[in-house]
């Protein structure tokens, strides 16, 4: 049996490393059906990831050059790349903790010399794969394993962070919303300059058992109803608006 | 500038020299960030790469310069970074992952007066240490210690070839007094230059090589390079639960630099034929140093002197055969004995550390009345 997507990935790979429920397979699979629907050439492009659960889809899975650097450094290492061989096209997939955490400044950076990437970032709002703490994009009250208390400090907005340093696309979806998504990382990666997805990835292993989500099922259901559209964010209070999370595209400066 | 038939001369810092040689070795990727007294590098490489068509990026700090170096040399770039020692400190972790994957690099280190932000104007040689253990687990690299201007041309070329050929990063570990000392320097016309081995379809971190170095395939070439800073097999496969790929791994990392070490080592050797006294130096300590055998040789002293080039590897046969024959063995250092303690660990002879912290240069003067007491 040949699998869907076969061909983008790299030879003797039978399975994911991610748990059950997790949002990054269904990601993983829209960033190559993307890639396909565009016929680009996998010879010419670069993934690079920093650590963390989101740092495993493109390292090892992706049958093209994949660098998977330090905590952090995904943008960075992608930079250098990038600059001494522009032909490369440059995809850096990474995750919450690493590209806005401990990546932060290299994140604000590389939008405000909005350098030629596609910037990918797994927003699970808490770190996976060390066992479940805050992240800077945990919601205000949520329950983590370094918050039992509930996080009293606010996430950022990474769509408004990297367009206020420059950054020529930014976009938020949510893996529930597929279609949106996939159109919004071909059109990344049709356009020059810093482009920026931050997609909403349920992590009901961490994440969910925290918050009264354990099971894949509700933690979906969950990120369906708080994922709204801009125009449908538009006519609702503030009141109606909390809690909510608004997708869609935030900038898009292409000429 | 005059001009020989096979040499150019010219009159140059330190500092600018790394650059020069750089550039001579095929160096066309720079990252860096500003800070004292290294700044001059990257300063000049922003006017020179301009002008040869290298690529120079000022970074946003020192992690995101050696990050981005890491990523330009597996793009097949020959790529250097410099610093001092707090954003030597910082490019800690990427040197490790250097290491780790096999990735050529050159990396500066203009030493200064520490610890922390110490003195930045002042000299010191306080990163020795740091050079060889600033990183997490066990890894080899090279450093080298250049005691002139011209020698600081000659060892940043040495560097860039040393790295490409042994896929390793190469430290480079001069000295405020070096990096702003002018001398006169001769170019000459041909010098050896090596590039990393390019072999399609080979593991990129094979074992079948007997040198223990794999041939390395670079990003864009269509080979799907798989490069990975945890533990991975030969194709780049993570592998971190398998104690033998670790260890088979771990091993190779080390041995390619260890069972090599005698054709890495570089030194001098002056007066050493009859000396039972023997001073161990490196770097700008080594030009008091010689200044003061030299002078304790023309009042009759039977005294030697070891200038060290290479400093990791350490050059622990050499220090052996040195220790077996003399009595004393001597060494000055701008720090508090980094090297002193290594060579104890090769010999049985005296070995007196003369350790100085102060921020400056040690004087010819201050090594002659010292070495006075040991003759």
């Amino acid at each position: 049996m040949v699998r869907d997507m076969q061909r983008y990935l790299r030879p003797g790979l039978t399975s994911t490393p991610f748990c059950p429920g997790c949002g990054h397979g269904i990601l993983m699979g829209l960033i190559l059906r993307a890639i396909d629907q565009l016929e680009l050439n996998m010879d010419e492009m670069l993934f690079v990831s920093g650590i963390g659960c989101a740092a495993w889809i493109p390292s090892p899975h992706f049958n093209a050059d994949t660098l998977h650097i330090l905590h952090g450094r995904a943008i960075p290492a992608a930079t250098g790349a990038k600059m001494f061989n522009p032909k490369l096209r440059v995809v850096v997939v990474s995750g919450d903790g690493d590209l806005a955490d401990i990546g932060g400044n290299h994140l604000i950076h590389a939008a405000r010399r909005n350098m030629d990437l596609t910037v990918i970032c797994a927003t699970n709002m808490i770190y996976g794969m060390t066992g479940g703490q805050v992240s800077s994009t945990t919601s205000v009250g949520a329950f983590t394993q370094t918050t039992t208390q509930g996080n009293q400090y606010r996430p950022f907005d990474l769509c408004k962070l990297v367009i206020a340093a420059g950054a020529t696309y930014a976009a938020r979806y949510s893996v529930t919303q597929p279609f949106a998504l996939m159109a919004s990382i071909k059109t990344a990666l049709q356009t020059n300059g810093f482009c920026f997805i931050e997609v909403l990835s349920p992590c009901p292993t961490q994440f969910g058992r925290h918050n009264q989500l354990g099971s894949p099922a509700d933690i979906i259901k969950d990120l369906i109803d708080r994922c709204i559209t801009r125009r449908k964010a538009k006519n609702l209070s503030p009141e109606e608006l909390r809690g909510k999370i608004i997708t869609g595209e935030f900038a898009n400066d292409a000429d | 500038m005059a001009q020989h038939r096979d040499m150019v001369t010219y009159y140059l810092s330190g500092n600018e020299a790394i650059v020069e040689g750089a550039i001579r070795a095929g160096c066309r990727y720079y990252a860096g960030y500003p800070i004292t007294p290294s700044t001059e590098i990257m300063e000049r490489v922003s006017i020179r790469f301009g002008e040869i068509g290298g690529v120079f990026m000022q970074m946003e700090d020192e992690i995101a310069a050696i990050c981005s170096v890491i990523g330009a040399s597996w793009a097949g770039a020959k790529a250097m970074t410099a610093t001092s020692g707090p954003g030597f400190s910082l490019m800690q972790e990427g040197i490790g992952y250097a290491a780790m994957t096999e990735t050529p690099i050159v990396v500066v280190d203009v030493q200064r007066a520490g610890p922390s932000t110490g003195q930045a104007t002042r000299v010191a040689s306080g990163d020795i240490m740091q050079a060889k253990w600033g990183s997490s687990g066990d890894y080899q690299v090279i450093a080298l210690c250049p005691w002139s201007v011209q020698e600081t041309y000659e060892l940043t070329v040495n560097a860039f070839n040393l790295a490409e050929k042994y896929r390793v990063p190469v430290l480079l570990l001069t000295e405020e007094a070096i990096g702003h000392l002018r001398e006169r320097i001769d170019v000459v016309e041909v010098i050896e230059i090596s590039s990393r081995r390019k072999k399609p379809g080979a593991a990129p971190f094979g074992t079948e090589e007997r040198d223990g170095v794999p041939p390395m395939p670079i990003f864009g070439d269509g080979d799907k390079v798989l490069v990975t800073g945890s533990t991975h097999d030969s194709h780049g496969f993570r592998k971190t639960d398998d104690p033998l790929v670790q260890d088979r791994l771990v091993s190779r990392l080390n041995e390619k630099i260890e069972n090599n070490r005698e054709r890495i080592i570089d030194y001098e050797a002056y007066y050493m034929e009859d000396a039972p006294v023997v001073v161990v130096s490196y770097g700008f300590t080594a030009r008091s140093s010689l200044f003061a055998v030299r002078a304790l040789r023309e009042h009759g002293r039977k005294i030697g002197m070891l200038r060290l080039k290479t400093l990791w590897p350490f050059p622990d046969s050499l220090t052996r055969n040195i220790g077996a024959s003399a009595r004393v063995l001597f060494v000055p250092e701008m720090n508090r004995g980094q090297v002193a303690g290594e060579v104890k660990k090769y010999v049985s002879c005296q070995v007196v550390s003369f350790a100085q912290t102060n921020g400056e240069v040690i004087y010819p003067d201050t090594l002659i009345e010292e070495l006075r007491r040991h003759l």
